[in-house]
C-alpha cells in the first residue's frame, strides 16, 4: 500500500540474551511461556499493521501488554528483534545512525507519559530544543518556539521552569516540543495518563482540536479504553505482546474478536460510540418519514429525534442521498438491548 | 532463652562476642612484647628475628603468632620503592630532543613524560600567577633568559589588587546578584588589607588550574564509566580506595614521580579530587529517568548532543555537588601540598602553626576558607545561570558588566599610578600590599590565646589530664591488648553476620593486609582515635540533628552551617584546638570530633526529613505524641540513611586523625609524615595510605551491606 506511512510486518521484540537465536528457532511460532522458561521475555509478538497518512491509530492495552515496547520499536528507541518496519516506504531497521537522526529531526515527534522535560530549561527553551539540535539559530528557534507556546495556550508562561508548572501545563510543553519541528509522524506514549480526570478530558479535547488542524499521522498509546474510543480512527488492543484486535471503535464494540476484548466493551455506552451508519439497515424502504439523519452522526446525538418518529427514518450521506434507513426500535435495541446478549 | 530463640541474630552476635573475649583472654600478652615506638622494620632489637621472604629480609618480633601476625608484607613498601625507581630511572630509555643543549639525550620514558607533564603544568600555573602578580617566567618560556637581560622592560606587570577585587565583584554580580557581589568584594578587600594578597593569589593560581582540570577529567571518566560497564568495573575499586585514602599518603609517591613544587601539587590534587567527581557524575547520570533520555533521542540528538545537552544538564544537581567537592578538596590540598613545596596560603599556614603563631595561622586559614566559599558559590551560580531571550536591552544594558570592568580596570591603573607618588619610598599600597605589611590582628589573637591559656590554664589542664589519663590511655591500652587473631575473628564474624560469606571474605582480606603489614600496632592506635572521635561525633551529631529537625527553620539553618563548615579546608580545624589544648592528643581528637560531626549532623537531619509525609499523618492519626512518633516511626525509617552518615563520619574522622599527625600522634599518620622526608618514603607512604584506606573500607563494607539489606527490608531501596 503506497499511502501507508507506518507499516509493520511481523514485528517481534524479545528481551533476553539469546533472544535472536530463540526467535529463529521458534520459526514464527512464539510462545511466551516457553520463552520465559528459557530466560527471555516476549515484549511484542508478531505485530503487523499499517497506519495511513493522517490516521490516528490508538494502541490500547494494560500495563505489561507491550504497547510501549511496540511504540519504541517503531520509533527505534529499541531495535526490534525480528520483522520489518517501514516508515514512508523506507526500511527503518536499515537506516544507519545518521539517517535515523535525520528522520527523527524532521519527521518524528514524541510525547511521553512523565513529560520528560529538561529540568534546566524554561518552557520556551524546552520547546526550542529540537530546533536547536537541528542547528537552527537561537533567534529563529525561539521565535518558532513562541508560536508553539501560543498554539498550546501557554503564552505568558514561556519563561517558567517545568517544575513551576502543573502536570497539564507540563504536558502542553511536551506536546509543543514534539510538534516544534513540524513532524509528519506523531508518537504519544500515554500522554494523559499522569493527569487528573478533569484535566485529562480538557487535554483530550485540546488534542482533538490540534489534530483537526494539523492532520498528523499518529500512534497513540493508552491504557484507558474510553480514551481510545474517544480519540481513535482505529484501535489496536494488545495483550501479552499480541495484537488481539485491530479495528474501528464501532466495529470493536459491535464485534469483539476475543473474550478479552469483549470484557472491555461490556461497560461501554454504545450510543456514544456507534454511528448511525453502524446500525442502519442497508435497504431503503419506500415507507420513510420526513426526518433525515446523516450517516456520520453519533447515535446519542440523534436518538431523541428518531425516537419521537413513528415511521422509519432515512439515513443520508454527505451528498444528501438516502443510503439506508433506521427505525426507532433499532435504536432502543442498540442502546438498551445489545449490552446483555453481547449483540 | 525464649528471647534468644525469637531473635537468632542477637544470639549469633552474642556468640561472636563471647568467642572474641575468650580469645582475648586465652591469648596472653607475650613477655617480650612492647609497643614499638620506632620504625618496626629498621630497628635493631635483641627481640627481633629475621627470615627471608620473596628475596627480601623481613625482621619481626618473635611473638606468639596469635598475638601479632609476622609482617609478611614488610617487603611491599621496599618493592614499591624499587619498582618506582626502576620505572623512573631505567625503564625504556629513549632518545629525546633537548631544547637547551640542542642535542638528543637518552632518558627513561616515564621520566620524560613526567618532565613534560610538569613543565606544562608549571607553565599554566605561572601564566595565571603572573597575570595576577607579575613576573618573568611566562616571557622566558617563549624567549630566553638572555632576552630578558637584554630587554629590561619585558616583564608581566601584574594586576593591581584593586582591579582583581573589582573584577571578582563584577563577575559575582553578573553571576548571582548583589549578595554574592558584596561578599566577593569584602573577601578581596580583607585579603588585601590583611597583607595576604600574594600568598592568596599564589594559592588561587594553583586552584584555578587544579579545579578545572579535576572537573574535566572527573566528568570525562564519569561519562566513560557510565557508557561502558568495563571501564566502571576497572575504576570502581580504585575509586573506593582513593575515597578513603588519606591525602597525605598520596604526597610521597607523587614526590618521586613529579618532584617538588606547585606542579606536583596540582597533579596530587587532581589525583585526590577526581575520584569524588567521577562517583558523583556517575550517580547523577544513573538517576536520569529513561524517558528524558528517550525524549533527547527523539529530538534527534546525536550521541554528543545527547550527552552535553540532555544528560549532563539533567544530572546537574549531582555534578554540582561534585564540583563543590572538587573545590573543597583543592583547598584542603592547597594546605597539605605545602609539604611538597606548593607556595601560597597553605605554606604560610603551616609555617604559622609550626611557630605556634595562632593569630597568623587564623588569618591565613580565614583567607583560605573565604576564597573557598567564594569560588564554591560562584561555580554554583554559574551553573544555575539563566538567559533572558526577550529582554529588549540597549547596548549599555547588555554589556554593562564588561563596561564596568573596563572602567574599574582604568581606575585601578590610575590609582596604582597615583600610588607611586603617594607612597614614595614605601610600598605602593594601591598596587599590592606586601605580605605581612597589611593590618594584622595576629597579636590580638595571640594575646587572647595567651589570656585564655593563663586564665583557664588550671581547668584546661585538669580537663586535658583527666581525658588523657582516665579515658584515652585506658582506651588505647584496651585496643592494643587485642590479639591480632581475636580482632580478625571479630571483624570477619561481623562481616559474615551482616553480609554473608562474600562480605566476610572481603573484610577478611582487608584486615589481613593490615595485620600482615609491619604497622598493626599503629593501625590499632589510629583505629582507637578514630573510634573515640566517631562515638563522640555521632552522639553530638545525632542529638543536634534530632533537635534541629523539630523545627523547619532550625534544620535549614543547621544544614547551611554544615555546608559552610564543610567548605573549610581540614587543616583549618587544627588552629582553634591548638589555641586551647596545645600539642596533645586532646587537640587532635577535638579537631576530629568537630570535623566528623558535620556529616553525622547532616545525615541525621536528611534521614529524618526523608520520612514520607504520609507516614507522619498516619502516625498522627493513630494518636502518637511527638516523642512516640520520633522513636516509633521516624528513627526506624531514617536509620539506614543515618548509618550512611556514620560511614561518612568514619571517613572524615580517619582523615582528621591522619592530619593530626602534624600535631604529633603515635599512629599511622606519624609514619606517613615521616615518610615525606625519607629517601625510601614512597613505598612506605603508599602502603600506610592503603592501610588507612582499608580501615575505612572495612567499616564502609559492613555499613553499606547492612544499609542495603535494611533498606530492602523496609522497602525504601
Amino acid at each position: 500500500m503506497s499511502d501507508a506511512v507506518i507499516k509493520c510486518e511481523s514485528v517481534y521484540k524479545i528481551f533476553g540474551e539469546n533472544a535472536e537465536k530463540m526467535l529463529q528457532e521458534a520459526n514464527g511460532n512464539v510462545d511466551a511461556k516457553t520463552f520465559q522458561e528459557n530466560g527471555c521475555i516476549v515484549g511484542v509478538n508478531n505485530a503487523s499493521f499499517e497506519v495511513a497518512k493522517g490516521e490516528m491509530l490508538v494502541v490500547m492495552g494494560l500495563s505489561g501488554s507491550g504497547k510501549s515496547t511496540l511504540l519504541r520499536c517503531i520509533s527505534r528507541l529499541t531495535d526490534a528483534t525480528g520483522g520489518k518496519i517501514f516508515i514512508e516506504g523506507q526500511d527503518l531497521l536499515d537506516l544507519n545512525n545518521k539517517e535515523l537522526i535525520d528522520l527523527r529531526r524532521n519527521k518524528m515527534g514524541m510525547v511521553f507519559q512523565s513529560f520528560a522535560l529538561l529540568p534546566h530549561k524554561t518552557v520556551v527553551e524546552n520547546i526550542a530544543f529540537p530546533l536547536q539540535i537541528k542547528g537552527i539559530n537561537t533567534d529563529d528557534s525561539i521565535s518558532k518556539a513562541m508560536d508553539m507556546v501560543k498554539l498550546v495556550g501557554l503564552d505568558g508562561r514561556e519563561n517558567y521552569f517545568p517544575r513551576e508548572l502543573s502536570g497539564g501545563q507540563q504536558q502542553r510543553v511536551g506536546i509543543a516540543r514534539s510538534l516544534a519541528v513540524e513532524p509528519d509522524i506523531w508518537f504519544l506514549d500515554e500522554p494523559f495518563s499522569a493527569l487528573d480526570p478533569l484535566i485529562r478530558k480538557e487535554m483530550q479535547d485540546e488534542f482533538l482540536r490540534l489534530q483537526d488542524k494539523l492532520q498528523k499521522t499518529i500512534m497513540f498509546i493508552t491504557h484507558d479504553f474510553d480514551e481510545a474510543l474517544k480519540l481513535a480512527d482505529r484501535i489496536a488492543i494488545m495483550k501479552d505482546g499480541i495484537i488481539e484486535q485491530l479495528d474501528t471503535p464501532a466495529k470493536i464494540v459491535l464485534n469483539p474478536a476475543t473474550e478479552y476484548v469483549r470484557k472491555f466493551t461490556e461497560e461501554v455506552p454504545r450510543e456514544k460510540v456507534l454511528l448511525i451508519e453502524d446500525v442502519m439497515d442497508q435497504s431503503t424502504s419506500n415507507n420513510l418519514g420526513d426526518l433525515r439523519v446523516s450517516k456520520d452522526e453519533i447515535i446519542e446525538n440523534v436518538a431523541e429525534k428518531i425516537l419521537t418518529q413513528e415511521k422509519t427514518v432515512g439515513v443520508i450521506d454527505n451528498n444528501n442521498k438516502v443510503i439506508g434507513s433506521i427505525n426507532p426500535t433499532k435504536i432502543i435495541n442498540t442502546v438498551f438491548g445489545g449490552r446483555k446478549n453481547g449483540n | 532463652m525464649e528471647f534468644l530463640k525469637k531473635n537468632p541474630k542477637i544470639f549469633q552476635w552474642l556468640f561472636l562476642l563471647i568467642v572474641f573475649f575468650a580469645l582475648c583472654f586465652a591469648i596472653e600478652v607475650p613477655e617480650t612484647y612492647k609497643f614499638i615506638r620506632g620504625q618496626a622494620e629498621f630497628i635493631k632489637d635483641p627481640n627481633q628475628s629475621t627470615f627471608v621472604f620473596a628475596g627480601k629480609e623481613v625482621r619481626y618480633y618473635a611473638f606468639d603468632v596469635f598475638w601479632r601476625l609476622p609482617p609478611l608484607l614488610g617487603w611491599l613498601p621496599i618493592w614499591i620503592n624499587d619498582t618506582l625507581f626502576f620505572l623512573m630511572n631505567d625503564w625504556m630509555p629513549m632518545e629525546f630532543w633537548n631544547e637547551d643543549t640542542q642535542e638528543f639525550k637518552t632518558r627513561p620514558l616515564l621520566l620524560q613524560i613526567s618532565r613534560n607533564l610538569t613543565g606544562f603544568m608549571t607553565f599554566i600555573i605561572e601564566l595565571i600567577r603572573e597575570i595576577l602578580l607579575g613576573g618573568l617566567e611566562t616571557i622566558v618560556a617563549f624567549t630566553s633568559w638572555d632576552f630578558i637581560d637584554a630587554n629590561p622592560w619585558a616583564e608581566l606587570p601584574g594586576l593591581p589588587w584593586t582591579i582583581v577585587a573589582a573584577g571578582a565583584t563584577i563577575l559575582s554580580y553578573k553571576l548571582s546578584g548583589k549578595g554574592l557581589a558584596i561578599f566577593a568584594g569584602l573577601t578581596m578587600v580583607y585579603i588585601s588589607i590583611f597583607g595576604q594578597w600574594k600568598p592568596s593569589m599564589q594559592t588561587l593560581s594553583f586552584i584555578l588550574v587544579a579545579a578545572p582540570l579535576s572537573f574535566i577529567f572527573g566528568l570525562g571518566l564519569g561519562i566513560s564509566a557510565f557508557k561502558s560497564k568495563r571501564v566502571e568495573k576497572v575504576l570502581y575499586p580504585i575509586l573506593l580506595v582513593m575515597q578513603t585514602m588519606p591525602q597525605y599518603a598520596v604526597l610521597v609517591p607523587a614526590l618521586v614521580l613529579f618532584g617538588v613544587g606547585d606542579h606536583a601539587a596540582v597533579i596530587i590534587t587532581m589525583i585526590v579530587a577526581i575520584p569524588p567527581m567521577i562517583l558523583l557524575t556517575l550517580l547523577g547520570l544513573r538517576a536520569i529517568p529513561p524517558e528524558v533520555i528517550e525524549a533527547g533521542r527523539m529530538s534527534g540528538c546525536n550521541n554528543w548532543q545527547l550527552m552535553f545537552k540532555v544528560l549532563i544538564p539533567t544530572a546537574r544537581r549531582d555534578i554540582l555537588i561534585g564540583v563543590n567537592q572538587v573545590i573543597m578538596v583543592c583547598f584542603s590540598m592547597a594546605v597539605i601540598s605545602a609539604f611538597i613545596g606548593a607556595k601560597g596560603l597553605g605554606f604560610n599556614l603551616l609555617l604559622a602553626l609550626n611557630q605556634l603563631n595562632i593569630g597568623l595561622a587564623l588569618e591565613a586559614g580565614l583567607c583560605i576558607s573565604l576564597i573557598a566559599i567564594l569560588l564554591d558559590k560562584m561555580s554554583l551560580a554559574w551553573a544555575n545561570k539563566q538567559t533572558d531571550y526577550f529582554g529588549n536591552l540597549t547596548f549599555f544594558e547588555r554589556n554593562k558588566n564588561a563596561i564596568f570592568f573596563v572602567g574599574a580596570f582604568a581606575i585601578g591603573i590610575i590609582l596604582a599610578y597615583i600610588g607611586t607618588f603617594l607612597f614614595k619610598g614605601t610600598f605602593n599600597y594601591l598596587f599590592e600590599i606586601p605580605h605581612n605589611k597589611g593590618i594584622s590582628t595576629a597579636d590580638f589573637w595571640n594575646k587572647g590565646v595567651d589570656w585564655i591559656f593563663e586564665t583557664f590554664f588550671v581547668y584546661i589542664k585538669a580537663f586535658n589530664t583527666w581525658l588523657i589519663q582516665e579515658v584515652l590511655q585506658p582506651m588505647r591500652a584496651l585496643y592494643l591488648r587485642m590479639p591480632a587473631v581475636a580482632t580478625i575473628v571479630l571483624v570477619v564474624g561481623a562481616g559474615y553476620l551482616i553480609g554473608g560469606i562474600r562480605s566476610a571474605l572481603v573484610v577478611c582480606g582487608l584486615t589481613l593486609f593490615i595485620a600482615l603489614s609491619p604497622w598493626w600496632d599503629r593501625a590499632l592506635v589510629t583505629t582507637y582515635m578514630a573510634t573515640f572521635g566517631v562515638i563522640v561525633s555521632c552522639l553530638i551529631g545525632f542529638t543536634v540533628g534530632t533537635l534541629c529537625f523539630q523545627s523547619k527553620s532550625a534544620a535549614k539553618f543547621m544544614l547551611g552551617v554544615c555546608d559552610i563548615f564543610q567548605t573549610f579546608p581540614s587543616f583549618v580545624y587544627l588552629i582553634p584546638v591548638m589555641m586551647l589544648f596545645g600539642i596533645t592528643d586532646t587537640s587532635v581528637l577535638i579537631a576530629v570530633i568537630v570535623y566528623a560531626t558535620i556529616p553525622a549532623t547532616r545525615y541525621t537531619i536528611e534521614g529524618l526529613r526523608s520520612v514520607p509525609i504520609g507516614l507522619h499523618e498516619a502516625a498522627t492519626m493513630s494518636g502518637v505524641n511527638k516523642f512516640q512518633r520520633l522513636t516509633k516511626i521516624e528513627f526506624p525509617l531514617a536509620f539506614p540513611h543515618i548509618m550512611l552518615g556514620l560511614n561518612q563520619t568514619i571517613v572524615f574522622a580517619l582523615f582528621m586523625v591522619i592530619i593530626g599527625a602534624f600535631i604529633g600522634t603515635e599512629d599511622l599518620g606519624q609514619y606517613i609524615l615521616k615518610a615525606l622526608s625519607d629517601k625510601n618514603g614512597a613505598g612506605i607512604g603508599l602502603t600506610l595510605g592503603i592501610c588507612v584506606a582499608f580501615i575505612g573500607l572495612i567499616f564502609d563494607n559492613l555499613i553499606r551491606t547492612w544499609v542495603g539489606k535494611r533498606k530492602k527490608h523496609l522497602g525504601i531501596a
